[in-house]
């Protein structure tokens, strides 16, 4: 047996995806089904000295995990969609003040307690606007263990790079199905660091100046240097401001930062997509699904293709709008009422070519619900 | 190889989602094979139907469901009523005596086996009956070796728990074994 392969949920896979990264600092709530990320760092964190806290709720979660950040931590909570929502107006503050954290939802069935122990992926739309105002925001998914291991790693890179929440969207499904996980090498995955301000102490600090490249370097708060930091619209100083030339510019960093960033921040998965007559495009576990039907019928020589987002949010808009120009169709295959489909319409030359195989019951979604919708686009019955 | 589609079914705290993990990270860390285990349960800590999925395979595994399994065990009447429906015409259906009465219609390989009160009368501690139900499973299966259910259970269970979990892996293993000669 080899040391290194391990035989893991998609929950211990991101636990140690975050270790991997750099993960200082947990605070959350247990919830089904994450409960795992939070059992497993209650153990791993502090034996590498790391900092695990079971708060009293997802609200102060969220916020521990903001503040621990702004001191120069690499932050992480973990829930399910009763706790995403709650952690939503936090979640817009380190939006606003540009707090670099990564917040895991396994998704499960909704809305409400809904369903506590089945899958769903109706969170995908909340986690694009689940905090008000306009903003832009990044969401990852990935569909196996492997995956999982390599998007959590990316998610915290992503935060620092861009200065951002995170938001990973697992499911149940994939965050508690067992299976391999080939433990990569340190180095082998690239973990970027914060990037942190030169300026030394004594001279002032200005928390939201942008360099030329549009990065903010950050000074751990309770450092060296004294700065403020608030929900307000601000300015450099990080100063409350209702000034329209600040808040313009304000809001167009806040979004430009990552919408004007799209393919550095796209991951994607192909397979068999370029010569694809039908083109499905899945994510997270109703992938596995969909690329189990691609591979099938690709063997009896079914032009079948599988885009498989791992970005969903920012939209890649134009590279799905490429691979599904030659397509006679498109299939959106995911557990919700179409989340990512109307995403798809918008982008595509014909919208009335694109169709949703679903599932939305708390079951996984099959084979057999996918052909279904195949063989429909195909002229036949079910 | 053929995909080897295995459901385990019983009731909530029966054991069935540890035994499904002990047996699927067996298959994947010391048979060389690809291995897949998820389940369903309600939302209770106990009680409840629970229901485990894992396929062995030698190629990789998407789809991570059972949706025909090959392999059936079930260890209570409710999972029997519910799952014996779905095994493919021909396959291995396992169940406990004690737990469930066989209905002769299913078309499958049924097998029953009094492991529960072998558990009790020999070892005394019903907490090993899901190991012994895996001794009897890896016997009819012949897919996975003892030894390599008893590397898992020595990664992952107490030194002090060993020797029971031991000689119920044998004692399942023995009931398979002896079974003709018996009866």
């Amino acid at each position: 047996m080899k040391k290194d392969v391990v035989f893991v949920q998609g929950n211990e896979a991101c636990v140690r995806g975050a270790l991997y990264a750099g993960l200082d600092f947990f605070a959350g709530y247990p919830i089904t089904p994450s409960t795992e990320i939070a059992e497993l760092l209650s153990r791993r964190l502090p034996a590498k000295r790391g900092k695990f806290i079971q708060m009293e709720d997802e609200i102060s979660s969220m916020c521990a995990i903001v503040g621990a950040s702004l001191t120069g931590k690499k932050v992480m909570t973990a829930t399910s969609g009763p706790g995403f929502s709650l952690k939503q107006e936090a979640l817009g503050f380190a939006v606003m003040t540009e707090t670099p954290c990564v917040i895991v939802d396994v998704q499960r069935g909704g809305p409400s307690t809904g369903l506590p122990t089945s899958v769903s992926q109706g969170d995908v739309m909340q986690a694009r606007w689940g905090t008000h105002g306009d903003h832009a925001v990044i969401a990852l998914t990935a569909s196996n263990s492997q995956d999982v291991f390599a998007i959590t790693v990316e998610a915290f890179n992503l935060a620092e790079t861009f200065r951002t929440p995170v938001i990973l969207l697992l499911d149940e499904v994939v965050g508690h199905t067992r299976e391999r996980l080939v433990e990569p090498k340190a180095g082998e995955i690239d973990v970027v660091e914060r990037l942190k301000t030169s300026v030394p102490e004594g001279t002032d600090y200005h928390p939201y100046l942008p360099r030329e490249d549009g990065r903010l370097p950050m000074s751990d708060f309770g450092g060296v240097h004294r700065h403020h930091v608030t929900g307000l619209a601000h300015d450099m100083w990080g100063f409350p401001s209702n000034k329209p030339d600040v808040v313009y510019g304000l809001m167009h960093h806040l979004i430009d930062k990552i919408e004007g960033h799209v393919n550095e921040i796209t991951r994607v998965k192909e397979f068999f997509v370029d010569d694809a007559e039908c083109l499905l495009i899945s994510y997270g576990s109703a992938a596995r699904t969909t690329r189990h039907v691609v591979e099938n019928r690709r063997a009896r020589g079914e032009k079948l293709g599988l885009l498989e987002l791992q970005t969903l949010w920012p939209f890649p808009a134009d590279l799905v709008r490429e691979r599904c120009a030659s397509a006679n169709h498109i299939i959106v295959v995911e557990m919700n009422m179409g989340q990512i489909l109307g995403e798809v319409k918008k982008v595509v030359k014909n919208p009335d070519g694109v169709f949703l195989a679903n599932r939305i019951d708390g079951g996984f979604i099959t084979p057999a619900d996918v052909l279904n919708i195949i063989r429909i686009t195909q002229g036949k019955g079910v | 190889m053929e995909r080897c589609r295995i459901i385990l079914s019983g009731s909530g705290g029966q054991g069935v989602i540890t035994a499904a993990i002990i047996l699927a990270e067996a298959a994947l860390l010391y048979e060389g094979l690809n291995a897949v285990q998820s389940q369903s349960y309600g939302p209770e800590a106990r009680g409840g139907a629970s229901r485990s999925d894992v396929i062995i395979s030698d190629t990789d595994i998407l789809f991570p469901k059972v949706v025909e399994p090959n392999v059936l065990v079930c260890l209570t009447q409710e999972a029997y009523d519910k799952f014996s429906g779905l095994i493919r015409p021909g396959g291995f259906l396992l169940t406990d005596s004690h737990y469930v009465k066989q209905n002769e219609r299913v078309d499958a390989k049924q097998v029953e086996l009094d492991m529960h009160q072998k558990v009790i009368d020999k070892i005394g501690k019903p907490i090993v009956f899901n190991i012994c139900m895996l001794g009897a499973l890896i016997t009819f299966i012949k897919l996975i070796k003892p030894e390599s259910i008893m590397k898992v259970l020595e990664n992952r269970i107490p030194p002090g728990f060993l020797q029971i979990n031991k000689e119920a892996l044998e004692l399942g293993i023995e009931m398979v074994e002896t079974r003709g000669k018996k009866a």
